[in-house]
C-alpha cells in the first residue's frame, strides 16, 4: 500500500532565506513519525508547508494520491489533514466550544458527525468539558495545548500535525499529552510529530527524521534513533543519559 | 421629562444609524486591520440610489406597493448595488495593495472614497437632493406629551432588527465565530479550514449592504441629502467604532448608540450648536481612560 503522506525533495524559502533545502520523508497509515532538530532547522515550516500556508518553491508533498502543492489551507483540511500549531494558537476570545466548532468548519453539515468528534475531544480531554462555555484565553497552558489538539481532531483527520505539543508545559503534564497522542493514534489517526523533547516524541513515535538547517541529517526506526550515538549526544543529553543508568 | 424621552428616542435613532455604519468599519478593520474610509461613501452611495428608485418608481411605488413597501424596495436595491460595489471596491483599490502593507490600502481607501464621492457628484449633480415629501409616510403619533412620527418608530424597530440579526450572525453562529477568528489569527483561521476570502466577500458585501440600508432611512428621516454625507456620518461611525473599541462588533453597536444618545441630549441640554464639540470631548475622555474604548477589553492571555 502506497503511504499516506509522501514528501518529496521539498525546497521552501522565506525571501532570500532558505528554511529547507531539500526534504524528503514518509509516513504510513497509521503512524507516528517524529521530526525533531533544534530551533529553526525547519521543523515547523514543514508543517506549514503541509497544511498549505507557505508556498512550495520545489518539490511535491503527496497525501496518498493528491498533490498537496499549490491546495489552499481550508482544501488541505477538507482532505483530512489537520494541525495543531506550535504555541497552541487557541482562538483566546472565543469559548472552548467555539473553538471546537471551528475545529469542525469544514464538516458543518453533517452535525452527527460533529457531536460525535467533539464527544470523542471530550472523553479525551474531561477538562475541556467543564471549561467549554469558558474563553480560551483563560485556560491555562496544558488546557491550551489540549485545546489545540482537540480541535485539530473536530474534522476527524487522517493525519493529524503536532507542532511542539509539550513545549512550555510542566513535566507531569508532558506525560499526560504524550499518552493522549499515542491513544489518539491507537483510535486510527496517523500523526507526525514536530518535537524539541526528543526523548518522549521517540517514546511514543515509529520513526523519526533529525532535521538539520533544512536537510534531513538522519532518519530511522525510532529504537535506531534511541540508540544511535550522534542522536542520544545532540537531542537526548547523551551523557547525562548515560550516567543515570 | 417630555424633552428627555423626545430626546432619548431621536438619540437612538440617530445611534442606530451609526452603530450600523459603524459595523462596516470595525468588520474591515477587524479582519484586514484597514480603515475602510471609502464606506462612509458606500452609505451615501445607498441614500442617493435609495433617492433614485423611490423618484423613479414613485407612480409604480404608489400604486402597487404603498408607501412602506417602497421604503423596503428602496432599501433592498441600494443594498444590493451597494454591495456589488463593496465587492468590487476591495478588488480593484484594496486586494492589489495589501502585499504593499497596511498605511498604502489607508491611502487607497481614501482615494476610493474620493472617487466614489466624486461618481456621486457627477451622477446626481452637487446640490442637495430631496427625498419626496409625498413617498414618505408621515403618521404622527402623540404619547402623552412625547411627539414622534410612525416612521421614527419604524426605521427605530428596523434598525433595531438589523442590528439584532448582525449580532445574531456574528455572536452565535459558527460563521459569525469563523469571522471573529480570523479576524484573531488569519493563518490559525485557514488551518481550520475557514476560507479567508470568502470572509472578505462577505465583509465587503454585508458592510456596504448594512451602509446603504442606512443611507436610504437618513433619507426618509431627514429628507435631504448630498454628495458629502458620507464624510459626516462617516466620522461619526468612525468615531462609534473607536467608542466602542475598534474591531469589537457588539462595541460598534454600542459605541453608536451611545454616541448617537449623548449628541442629542447634548442638543438639549447644553446646546445644539455644540453638539458636536460635546461628543467629541467625551470620545478624548474614554481614550485618555480607556485607550482600547469603552468595549475593547482584552482577555488576559496566558503563555
Amino acid at each position: 500500500m502506497a503511504p499516506l503522506l509522501v514528501v518529496e525533495d521539498l525546497y521552501i524559502s522565506y525571501g532570500a532565506i532558505e528554511a529547507l533545502k531539500g526534504i524528503s520523508l514518509y509516513l504510513d497509515e497509521g503512524e507516528i513519525a517524529c521530526v525533531l532538530g533544534a530551533n529553526g532547522a525547519g521543523k515547523s515550516t514543514l508543517l506549514q508547508a503541509i497544511s498549505g500556508i507557505v508556498p512550495i518553491r520545489k518539490g511535491t508533498i503527496t497525501l496518498q494520491t493528491d498533490v498537496l502543492n499549490n491546495v489552499p489551507p481550508y482544501e488541505i483540511v477538507r482532505k483530512g489533514v489537520s494541525q495543531a500549531p506550535e504555541g497552541r494558537k487557541v482562538f483566546s476570545t472565543l469559548t472552548v466550544e467555539e473553538n471546537l466548532n471551528l475545529g469542525a468548519y469544514t464538516r458543518k453539515k453533517k452535525t452527527d458527525e460533529v457531536t460525535e468528534a467533539k464527544e470523542r475531544v471530550f472523553t479525551l480531554f474531561p477538562i475541556l468539558k467543564n471549561r467549554r462555555k469558558q474563553l480560551a484565553g483563560t485556560l491555562s497552558g496544558g488546557e491550551q495545548q489540549m485545546l489545540a489538539i482537540g480541535r485539530a481532531l473536530m474534522s476527524t483527520p487522517r493525519l493529524l500535525l503536532l507542532d511542539e505539543p509539550s513545549l512550555g508545559l510542566a513535566p507531569i503534564l508532558v506525560n499526560q499529552i504524550f499518552t493522549i497522542i499515542r491513544e489518539i493514534n491507537e483510535q486510527g489517526t496517523s500523526i507526525l510529530l514536530v518535537e524539541q523533547n526528543a526523548h518522549k516524541a521517540l517514546g511514543i513515535a515509529q520513526k523519526g527524521y533529525v532535521l538539520e538547517n533544512g536537510l534531513v541529517a538522519t532518519s530511522g526506526s525510532a529504537s535506531e534513533l534511541q540508540s544511535n550515538q550522534k542522536i542520544q549526544e545532540a537531542y537526548l543529553g547523551g551523557s547525562a543519559l548515560k550516567n543515570n543508568k | 421629562m417630555e424633552v428627555f424621552l423626545e430626546q432619548l428616542i431621536n438619540g437612538l435613532t440617530i445611534g442606530s444609524f451609526y452603530a450600523l455604519i459603524a459595523l462596516g468599519y470595525s468588520m474591515v478593520y477587524g479582519i484586514l486591520k484597514l480603515i475602510n474610509f471609502a464606506h462612509g461613501d458606500f452609505f451615501a452611495l445607498g441614500s442617493y440610489i435609495g433617492y433614485t428608485v423611490l423618484v423613479f418608481g414613485s407612480a409604480f411605488i404608489t400604486s402597487h406597493f404603498g408607501l412602506w413597501g417602497g421604503m423596503i424596495a428602496a432599501m433592498l436595491v441600494a443594498a444590493f448595488c451597494v454591495a456589488f460595489v463593496g465587492v468590487v471596491v476591495e478588488r480593484a483599490a484594496y486586494r492589489p495593495i495589501y502585499p504593499a502593507g497596511r498605511l498604502p490600502a489607508v491611502v487607497s481607501a481614501l482615494g476610493a472614497s474620493i472617487f466614489i464621492q466624486n461618481t456621486i457628484m457627477v451622477i446626481w449633480g452637487p446640490r442637495y437632493q430631496a427625498y419626496p415629501a409625498s413617498l414618505i409616510p408621515n403618521i404622527h403619533i402623540q404619547l402623552g406629551n412625547i411627539h414622534i412620527t410612525l416612521l421614527q418608530i419604524v426605521i427605530l424597530v428596523l434598525s433595531f432588527f438589523l442590528l439584532g440579526i448582525l449580532y445574531w450572525v456574528i455572536q452565535k453562529t459558527t460563521f459569525g465565530a469563523a469571522i471573529r477568528a480570523t479576524a484573531l489569527d488569519k493563518d490559525t483561521a485557514s488551518l481550520m479550514g475557514i476560507n479567508f476570502n470568502r470572509v472578505i466577500f462577505f465583509i465587503f458585501t454585508l458592510g456596504p449592504a448594512l451602509g446603504a440600508m442606512t443611507g436610504v432611512m437618513v433619507g426618509m428621516y431627514y429628507r435631504q441629502i448630498s454628495f458629502t454625507m458620507g464624510w459626516n456620518y462617516g466620522l461619526k461611525a468612525f468615531t462609534a467604532t473607536i467608542l466602542g473599541g475598534i474591531g469589537n462588533l457588539p462595541g460598534a453597536m454600542f459605541g453608536g448608540l451611545i454616541l448617537g444618545v449623548l449628541e442629542m441630549f447634548g442638543a438639549a441640554y447644553i446646546s445644539a450648536a455644540w453638539k458636536d464639540v460635546f461628543v467629541f470631548l467625551i470620545l478624548i475622555l474614554v481614550l485618555i481612560f480607556r485607550p482600547t474604548g469603552l468595549f475593547g477589553e482584552k482577555v488576559a492571555e496566558k503563555v
